[in-house]
């Protein structure tokens, strides 16, 4: 068969109908795939709450030691929303490293360890959709290596427990207005966990959206990896840096002065760049913007 | 051997390949989307898909012997292989028994995978691709580097230099494609006519009526299995489906999925052989090579199921980039970095389930419902299981995991990282290592002076 195909591009190019138009929101993501079916979503129906929630913070390893803005502006959001933040001390690493590259043993002794100590929180909130996936995905299948029909229970149940910070806001809470201002032009990468293994769907630009005087457009094949990948972005550095140039290059042409997303360690991957060639482009969490006034 | 990052930095320099295959990729991804979203059953064919290849696989004895008592009550023979070595040796035999010295080729991932065209070159035996894509991949002294679109690496132009060059030498040539498909037209005409022997793969065997079924675009396929009076099919035994009916759904998911079709032009069957019609011997070469091995993995047995479409090479973010020859394996892409590893063992590709961000859009697109990304992990776990205590990764590991496991231990390691703030940071960026990976296109993150926990307790 003959490689004839055209050369047309998919993605529509924003910039040029952004210039000179009011500021605003302009997004619309064709967020094609279905919400994951949270257990606890789906057992109880729209779960949205009015009172007071205690909410226990899972900030995970990264943001705790490299990125403490965004939990700083998760505590400042839920309590301005008017909810009880507890940090719980004894959390240190969910263990996604090890279970993604193949240290199952390492992995389980860290997921045992993280239901230990969120083991009373009811409802668990993280500033990452990776990290929130490592839960609620991939512990049941470490679970089931195990011979622990107890530990088999407990994960699913801290599965239903856990929330990535924008179905937290959007399916518990029940709000896409969080009462930001956030006046730049921004541009949003939904990072592929929160896609494809979460599916949070278009959640986080729904509070985007909402957001006083952002300017919000949208990212051209923003649903592509960035190529980060955790040690993939060292062990295979050339191909994650071409992977990270052409999403550079979609930032870029958006003419964005902030590029967002729901996990720091693909902002990492992105920042990176954007800092090596002096860009004037910078990244920033969700929960920062979120948490702006 | 060269792993897959040493190779894959060697192909993303090459510019006309970058180019060739971003255009070409996203074009049929985009295909294939409008194409599947025609369908509101979509998900229910994957979910049949799945369903209908993990009962063949999980019966495959059975269904291997009423495929075998199907084909010889029909008038074929059925031979079985091992490995590469014993299928290149029956095909050979059979060449040699008719005193043929030059074969048609149906396009066939399973003759790549045994090496068939050299061990007929070394028997004397001449293998002509008939595949037009193969044929510009076997002219050119090259390596496919695509399931579907085998020479997808190669654009128009260079195409047209390299027929000016071999078949079409001396005749007036453009780059339009129909030019260039009525010279290849031009140079397998004639070996169509005068072949006496051809060699297919199979997209399926049915086990019930003993149907060896191939599925094309272009019908060059469809004179090989046709016109020769023998006609050898090499089928990888994961290739058995136990009905007839269960090809309604298959014959659904592959075109859709691999050319963006509804239906591809050319699907053909054949039972066995018939008077005055087609074939007077048809061979059926059933090959291990490696996948009772690969079905004996409760993870990775899931592999076996692939139907060869490549719909997740065109989305993968990897594959779009290096393109199929990084991966140093007759399967490329992500399908490729889980089953290479699985036929050929997990030493002989230790870097492919490492050829991989994780990102999951293969598994979406997958019309058999492969979880590629649990595949990749569960592979990188048998290759760390392997790894000596003292391999410097599977120590820092060790290590790191330690540290985590202990509250007192992450916070000090916390601390400890601050002093990277410092000239020591810089000054590791400079040794081999993951940092100095990951400086070469990025700056280091800054390391903030009050870490979260530390504010927590201060506020």
């Amino acid at each position: 068969m003959i490689n004839q195909v055209g050369g047309e591009s998919a993605s529509a190019f924003p910039i040029a109908a952004n210039l000179g138009e009011p500021a605003g929101p302009r997004i619309s993501f064709a967020m094609r795939l279905t919400h994951s079916g949270h257990p606890r979503l789906l057992s109880d129906g729209p779960a949205i709450t009015t009172g007071s929630l205690e909410v226990a913070l899972f900030i995970t390893c990264f943001n705790d030691t490299l990125f403490p803005a965004t939990g700083k502006a998760v505590v400042q959001l839920l309590e301005r929303l008017g909810h009880r933040v507890e940090f719980p001390l004894e959390q240190t690493c969910c263990g996604q490293m090890h279970g993604n590259n193949g240290y199952a043993v390492e992995a389980t002794t860290l997921m045992r360890r993280f239901v230990r100590v969120f083991a009373d929180a009811e409802r668990i909130v993280t500033p990452s959709g990776s990290c929130a996936a490592m839960v609620r995905e991939h512990y049941p299948r470490l679970a089931e290596g195990v011979a622990d029909p107890g530990l088999r229970r407990e994960v699913a149940d801290l599965g239903g427990r856990t929330f990535e910070l924008s179905e937290f806001l959007v399916d518990v809470l029940g709000t896409v207005d969080v009462g930001a201002v956030f006046p730049h032009r921004v541009t949003f990468h939904p990072t592929c966990h929160s896609l494809r293994l979460l599916r949070v769907g278009d959640r986080p630009v729904r509070l985007l959206q909402a957001v006083r005087d952002i300017d919000l457009v949208e990212l051209p094949q923003a649903e592509e990896c960035c190529g980060f990948g955790g040690t993939f972005a060292v062990k295979n550095a050339d191909t994650s840096t071409a992977m990270l140039s052409d999403k550079i290059q979609h930032v870029r042409e958006t003419g964005a002065e902030v590029v967002v997303a729901a996990d720091n360690s693909c902002l990492m991957q992105i920042g990176g760049a954007l800092a090596r060639q002096r860009a004037g482009v910078r990244t920033m969490h969700l929960a920062e913007v979120l948490a702006s006034r | 051997m060269k792993g897959f990052p040493e190779q894959a930095r060697v192909e993303l320099q090459n510019p006309q390949l970058r180019r060739n295959l971003g255009v070409a990729t996203s074009a049929i991804q985009a295909k294939r989307e409008r194409a599947v979203a025609e369908l509101d059953d979509w998900e229910r064919l994957r979910e049949a898909g799945a369903a209908i290849k993990t009962r063949a696989l999980a019966d495959l004895p059975r269904q291997l012997e009423r495929l075998e008592a199907a084909v010889v009550a029909a008038g074929g023979i059925v031979h079985w292989a091992r490995d590469a070595a014993e299928a290149c040796a029956h095909v050979t035999r059979i060449a040699r028994d008719h005193q043929v010295d030059e074969v048609l080729k149906v396009k066939s991932m399973a003759t790549d995978e045994i090496g068939l065209n050299d061990a007929l070159g070394a028997a004397g035996v001449e293998a002509i691709e008939t595949d037009l894509a193969e044929l510009i991949v076997q002219l050119a002294g090259d390596t496919p580097s695509h399931i579907l679109v085998p020479a997808i690496h190669r654009n128009r132009e260079e195409i047209r230099r390299l027929f000016a060059r071999t078949i079409a030498s001396g005749e007036s040539l453009t780059s339009e494609p129909a030019d260039l498909a009525a010279a290849a037209r031009r140079h397998l005409r004639a070996r169509f006519l005068r072949a006496r022997m051809a060699v297919s793969g199979a997209n399926f065997g049915v086990a019930e009526t003993g149907t060896v079924v191939v599925v094309e675009s272009e019908g060059n396929g469809r004179m090989c299995v046709t016109l020769p009076d023998v006609l050898v099919t090499v089928m990888g035994i994961e290739k058995v489906l136990p009905d007839w009916r269960d090809l309604e759904v298959m014959l659904q998911l592959l075109p859709r999925s691999s050319t963006a079709e509804r239906m591809n032009p050319y699907t053909s069957l054949w039972t066995g052989v018939r008077e005055k019609d087609g074939p007077r011997e048809f061979h059926l070469i059933l090959l291990d090579n490696g996948r009772t091995d690969t079905l004996a993995d409760e993870v990775g047995r899931q592999a076996l199921r692939c139907i060869r479409c490549s719909a997740c090479l065109n989305v993968c973010p990897v594959y779009t980039r290096t393109g199929g020859h990084a991966y140093d394996s007759v399967y490329p892409g992500p399908i490729g970095a889980i089953l290479t590893p699985q036929l050929r063992g997990l030493r002989a590709a230790p870097t492919l389930p490492w050829a991989s961000s994780l990102c999951g859009a293969c598994y979406d697109v997958c019309p058999v419902k492969i979880d590629i990304p649990s595949v990749l992990i569960h592979l990188r776990g048998r290759v760390a299981r392997e790894r000596a205590r003292t391999d410097p990764e599977s120590a820092a590991m060790r290590l790191i995991g330690r540290v985590f496991a202990d509250r007192r231990r992450y916070e000090r390691a916390q601390r400890l990282l601050r002093l990277g703030r410092g000239p020591l940071g810089r000054g590791a960026a400079t040794v081999p290592g993951p940092l100095r990976a990951w400086t070469t296109s990025r700056e280091q993150p800054h390391i903030p002076a009050q870490n979260f926990r530390e504010w927590w307790l201060a506020r």
